[in-house]
């Protein structure tokens, strides 16, 4: 049901019954290192190139999150997944092998939020019962695409992010669970350009969409600041996370007290990240494991996820174009 | 909502900048310091090889110098080192070795030919052709003087 | 040469190879410069120095300094067209490359060698 301008709001309950979060060493080192369900000792898991490693994680991600649920394949409606690379590689040749129709979703490191999303768009109505969502990225993979060679002696810019090796799986399901999480409103985000052209500031390129997002959300909702328990950017990066409370604090939304950033938060302060992580896998990593599981033990109850995305190739940027971000709301609630 | 103009400006304030005198001091130190080796290796093979001009002492080190690059990048100390160096380990010649070397493993996974072969010089491609065409422009030059 | 000469050569050779570095360094910081350009920015200034005439001195004074930075590959190139132009047009537009033959074999080569025998891996946090 259409709330407001860009807000839906699902009509049936959907539950998401399960959710599997795989990591690289480095973010399993990181601060949520204990809620990880599947923690990557180096970085190729035996996998000739990066790529493929990050084909296997999106496989496992998929894997699991059907077998925990204790539902077969031939329960599963649809994959909604998506990646980084170009074509979607990682997440459509995981799909591959299960044979379950696919859907392959870019918004940048937004995807998550778009996979949900569409999910909750797909399920209900007669139409589809069970979906799994899946995003994720490696650090290797996306470094040699948008980046440098990984062993390129440059010095990383005080603005720059790292971005995650990491996988995130969410099975969404009509079929009513109990003490789980449910989607309980999303919007979809529009794209906003403010004209940054500097590809090692995307916090600043994505900040101006997420705050846009996040005021179309509250205002279509007619929801306070102080609604949410905990608003979760997907990887603003820590400058990102303090431009997006200024933006919301000109628009009147102080949002001190629930703003966090998974990006800015995935690495514990010990780890010279600079900003923070990025990246598709970060928030999708971040909420299929600390969110979900403190949602479902009770210590957190109604969350917003607003993943953030900067839209540039090495090409776009080269020619002279700015960085235009997008960023998607999910509202997850906890009903009891 | 600011207007475009205005936020890039409060991004360009407020954004975090680099440590001006850390990466400056570290740059300084870390060139100096692989300049003092290549000083090494030219008076190491000046003593050894007595009779030697000087062009290919000079050639020799540069050799010396580029394989010390090459092998520090495949081994993964180059970028170590170049995340706190900077510019320090990007204009020596090591550093040159670094660009070549870096791609080339990089992109091995794409095969020999298409991959490490075609990929070798997307950093230093620029490097080599504007050398060899400015080498051009100077020679030309010279040349139409000396011929006037 | 005394111990104290060597000292003092080094010395120079330190002072002069860390202020081309401290240059290339302050372009990084101000312009956002990748590696890409400051090389080929280094390459050019060693060129126009070699062509101007001035590299010769530096290198008298600062050794190394000035030779193992990139700058040395562009006076190299310089010399080489100069010294080339001193025979015929031909020799001076070919004579440059040739003066760097032995940097660029080298370069090429155990780039191509490291590639077949090493793999490249992200790095700790």
């Amino acid at each position: 049901m259409r709330k407001g301008k860009h807000t839906y709001v699902p009509e049936e309950g959907i539950y998401i019954i399960k959710t599997i979060s795989i990591v690289g060493p480095n973010e399993g080192r990181g601060r949520f290192s204990s809620y990880y369900d599947a923690v990557l000792q180096d970085y190729d898991w035996d996998c000739k190139t990066h790529e493929k490693t990050e084909i296997k994680m999106h496989k496992y991600a998929i894997e699991q999150v059907i077998e925990e649920s204790a539902l077969g394949r031939s329960d599963i409606d649809c994959i909604v997944g998506g990646d980084l690379l170009n074509q979607l590689v990682a997440s459509t040749f995981a799909a591959r092998e299960f044979e379950i129709p696919c859907l392959g979703v870019y918004s940048a490191c937004a995807s998550f939020g778009e996979a949900l999303a569409i999910s909750s768009f797909l399920i209900g109505k007669g139409n589809m019962n069970n979906v799994v969502c899946c995003t994720g990225s490696h650090f290797g993979a996306v470094e040699r695409q948008f980046r440098y060679p990984l062993e390129l002696g440059t010095q990383p810019a005080p603005s720059s992010q790292y971005t995650v090796t990491a996988a995130g799986s969410a099975l969404l399901s009509s079929t009513y669970k109990e003490n789980v999480p449910i989607i309980e409103a999303c919007t979809i985000g529009k794209i906003v350009d403010r004209h940054i052209c500097d590809a090692n500031n995307m916090g600043a390129a994505m900040a101006p969409a997420a705050a846009d997002t996040i005021i179309t959300h509250l205002r279509d909702m007619k929801r306070g600041e102080d609604y949410y328990d905990y608003i979760f950017t997907g990887d603003l990066g820590k400058y990102g996370r303090e431009t997006l409370y200024y933006l919301c604090k000109k628009q009147g939304y102080d949002l001190a007290g629930c703003l966090n950033d998974c990006g800015a938060l995935i690495y514990s302060d010990e780890q010279k990240d600079m900003q923070g992580g990025s990246g598709a896998g970060c928030l999708a990593a971040v909420f299929a494991s600390y969110i979900y599981k403190e949602m479902c033990a009770g210590n957190m109850k109604k969350v917003l996820l607003v993943p953030t995305g900067a839209l540039l190739s090495k090409g776009s940027s080269l020619q002279g174009e700015s960085i235009p971000g997008i960023a998607h709301a999910v509202a997850v609630e906890m009903r009891c | 909502m600011m207007e475009g103009d205005e936020y890039c400006k409060y991004v360009s304030r407020t954004a975090p900048k680099t440590g001006e005198l850390k990466t400056l001091l570290s740059a300084f130190c870390v060139g100096g310091f692989i300049c003092m080796i290549g000083q090494g290796f030219t008076d190491l093979y000046a003593y050894l090889l007595p009779e030697t001009e000087e062009s290919m002492i000079g050639a020799l080190t540069s050799m010396t110098m580029i394989f010390i690059g090459a092998a520090f990048t495949g081994f993964g100390i180059y970028d170590k080192i170049g995340s706190v160096a900077g510019a320090g380990s990007i204009i020596p010649i090591t550093g040159f070795a670094n660009s070549i070397a870096s791609p080339a493993m990089e992109f091995r996974k794409e095969g020999i030919i298409f991959g490490l072969m075609a990929k070798m010089f997307v950093i230093a491609g620029p490097v080599i052709v504007t050398g060899v065409v400015s080498s051009v422009i100077v020679g030309a030059i010279y040349r139409i003087i000396a011929v006037v | 040469m005394e111990w104290w000469e060597y000292i003092l050569k080094y010395g120079k050779v330190f002072l002069v190879g860390g202020a081309v570095c401290l240059i290339g360094q302050l372009l990084i910081n101000k312009t956002k410069m990748t590696s890409a350009r400051i090389l080929v920015t280094f390459l050019l200034f060693g060129v126009v120095l070699e062509a101007v005439g001035v590299f010769g001195y530096i290198k008298e004074w600062g050794g190394a300094g000035i030779t193992i930075p990139i700058t040395g590959f562009g006076s190299s190139l310089a010399k080489g067209a100069i010294d080339g132009s001193k025979i015929s047009l031909f020799h001076a537009v070919t004579f440059g490359l040739a003066s760097v033959s032995a940097g660029l074999t080298a370069a090429i080569v155990f780039g191509f060698l490291v590639a077949l025998i090493f793999k490249s891996k992200p790095k700790k946090l």
